[in-house]
């Protein structure tokens, strides 16, 4: 109850300052258009209030301060901007149409979705092979600790254009810069998971004359688990920023990344906000939803 | 086609020489580790090189590693300009402010019970969305020069490091605090003395998560506007040419960046938390 209070009164804060900070990011815009609406601004004439800071406008044309809240295309949007946007966008449109952000949304997330499930079904494959065989495991690891050191994502933009180069484009070059992206979390983490069980769990099975295999299945995975979710978690995370970065130099056609290329060509702000915040939602659904599954399934092990 | 050949022979070879190092006797020395991860990055290059050329693979999908290193050695001087605005101007400089800021605010916050209960959850659900995608944002507000990546770094590096600083703070046990408490200690000696070093290796985690995210930070944002140099301009105009060698010599700089940044970093800790058991065997 008090860590809701303590959540709420944050992001209640954060809201404030928000709204505070469109005032002086956007007082320049508002009093050139309130003006030639006919209102009288001090000093007037954009020349003459060029080499005034924010503050001293602000000061001066106190009368403008709402108008900062209620621009066409301000610098920094006020929330209720956003909020409005992202409600028509969503709910008021069709879902085929194609401002529509539930479409844009479902592209990037189909991208992701397909990109993680094979991610990570490579990962968990490549960290059993870890764990059972000391070769795999002296030769590969390395690399894939030191691959977590270096901005991988780097490699999306020639992905996505060699792929198109021969011939495969739509769905699948988004889904392979989210798969390479999930996959080496979900490696380091499941190869933690699986060495978690101690020696004198391991002693035991191997008194009850245990197989290679049985030892797997009955102890290493399920000790595993709560490492397994903490990388889906990160992993998920980083599939999504792939898709959305994978996105960007198809040159703009669909998904999350090109509403957000698109609204930074056009200077449509609103639109790019819109786009952030979908992106945001998608995320915290996506990583809630697993925590959601990862409460369950301990529960159902007995873990949590 | 000898060629091919040759691929597979030299990569069960690798194995095979990977496999007997494994279960030797000296398995267990670092030497011996280093060697096999050294042999496998050496034998998958080697191969790599082998199929490219044998199977005729066109630059434009997929360039040998021969031409990579030679593009690579003939425009030292591009991939360090590109260096010098995206590592050392972009990603240090956010990665210096925004992680110093989240220090300090986490200090501010660990002060009061109530904003810790608040900010936490709120910290750790913005470490896990998309933040890169501010970075059109940032360009548009603070232009295409360095100092926009800087401020997306800034945004970036932020909250994992505040969540990582935060938790660290609460660290020391009751009894340490009390011992604190016992010696007349006032709240800056007892947070110099004890609970800034406990933190230690909360803040060194933070850190090193954020090299990461700093380098991407900075590359991914220029895909958004850039001046005509950086490493994320680089990629993206010599993909368009389809100068796939220069991408990879690029990719090859920015790996290059990323470890080292991170190697500094993992010294840096290993000098400071000296004392801590995982730095320890």
């Amino acid at each position: 109850m008090r860590s809701a209070l303590a959540v709420l009164t944050v992001v209640a804060a954060l809201v404030a300052f928000w709204y505070a900070a469109c005032v002086p990011m956007n007082i320049r815009g508002t009093l050139v258009e309130v003006e030639r609406a006919g209102a009288q601004v001090v000093p007037p004439g954009a020349a003459q209030r060029r080499g005034m800071g924010a503050w001293g406008l602000i000061a001066r044309n106190g009368f403008a301060v709402p108008a900062t809240w209620a621009q066409e295309r301000p610098r920094l949007p006020a929330p209720h901007q956003v909020a409005v946007e992202l409600w028509n966008t969503t709910a008021m449109k069709k879902i085929t149409s194609k401002r529509s952000l539930v479409f844009h949304g479902w592209v990037t997330l189909s991208a992701t979705l397909l990109g993680f499930v094979i991610g990570t079904g490579l990962g968990i494959l490549l960290a059993v092979g870890i764990v059972h065989s000391r070769v795999m495991d002296m030769s590969v690891m390395p690399w894939a600790i030191v691959s977590q050191t270096i901005p991988i994502i780097a490699l999306a933009p020639m992905i996505i254009v060699v792929m198109y180069s021969v011939g495969v484009q739509g769905i699948v070059p988004k889904a392979v810069i989210s798969a390479y992206l999930s996959f080496f979390p979900v490696v380091v983490g499941m190869v933690k998971g699986l060495r978690s069980p101690d020696a004198m769990q391991l002693d035991l099975l191997r008194t009850y004359n245990a197989s290679n295999a049985q030892g797997f299945w009955k102890l290493r995975l399920p000790a595993s688990m709560p490492y397994l979710f903490a990388s889906l978690k990160i992993g998920i995370a980083a599939s999504l920023v792939g898709a959305i970065v994978g996105e960007l130099p198809t040159g703009a056609v669909a998904g999350l990344g090109a509403r957000l290329l698109a609204g930074s060509y056009y200077g449509q702000t609103v639109q790019i906000w819109s786009a952030l915040f979908a992106a945001a939602i998608l995320a915290a659904a996506l990583v809630g939803l697993l925590g959601l599954i990862e409460r369950v399934t301990l529960r159902r092990m007995g873990m949590a | 086609m000898i060629l091919l050949v040759a691929a597979f022979l030299l990569w069960a070879f690798g194995w095979w020489l990977n496999v007997r190092l494994a279960s030797g006797p000296l398995a267990d020395s670092r030497a011996v580790q280093l060697l096999v991860a050294a042999i496998f990055g050496i034998t998958v290059l080697a191969v790599w090189e082998l199929l490219v050329r044998g199977l005729q693979v066109p630059m434009v999908i997929l360039p040998a590693p021969s031409l990579i290193a030679v593009r690579f050695a003939s425009s030292t001087d591009v991939l360090w300009a590109d260096f010098v605005q995206t590592f050392l101007k972009g990603a240090l400089c956010g990665y210096a402010i925004g992680c110093g800021a989240a220090v300090l605010t986490a200090i501010l916050v660990d002060r009061s019970e109530f904003l810790r209960l608040g900010l936490l959850p709120v910290g750790n659900f913005v470490a896990a969305l998309p933040i890169v995608g501010t970075a059109p944002i940032l360009v548009m507000w603070f232009g295409f020069d360095w100092q926009s990546k800087a401020a997306v770094v800034v945004v970036m590096v932020f909250f994992p490091m505040l969540v990582n600083t935060v938790a660290g703070l609460r660290e020391t046990s009751q009894m340490q605090r009390d011992l604190m408490q016992t010696y007349a200690a006032s709240y800056w000696q007892g947070f110099f003395k004890l609970r800034l070093p406990a933190a230690m290796p909360f803040i060194f985690n933070g850190l090193k998560i954020c090299t990461t995210l700093a380098l991407i930070g900075a590359i991914v944002a220029e895909f958004f506007g850039s001046p005509i140099v950086g490493m994320g301009f680089r990629i993206s105009t010599s993909v368009g040419q389809l100068a796939l060698d220069m991408v990879w010599a690029e990719i090859f700089m920015a790996a290059l960046a990323g470890t080292l940044f991170y190697g500094a970093v993992a010294l840096i800790e290993r000098s400071v938390t000296f004392w801590h058991p995982s730095q320890q065997g």
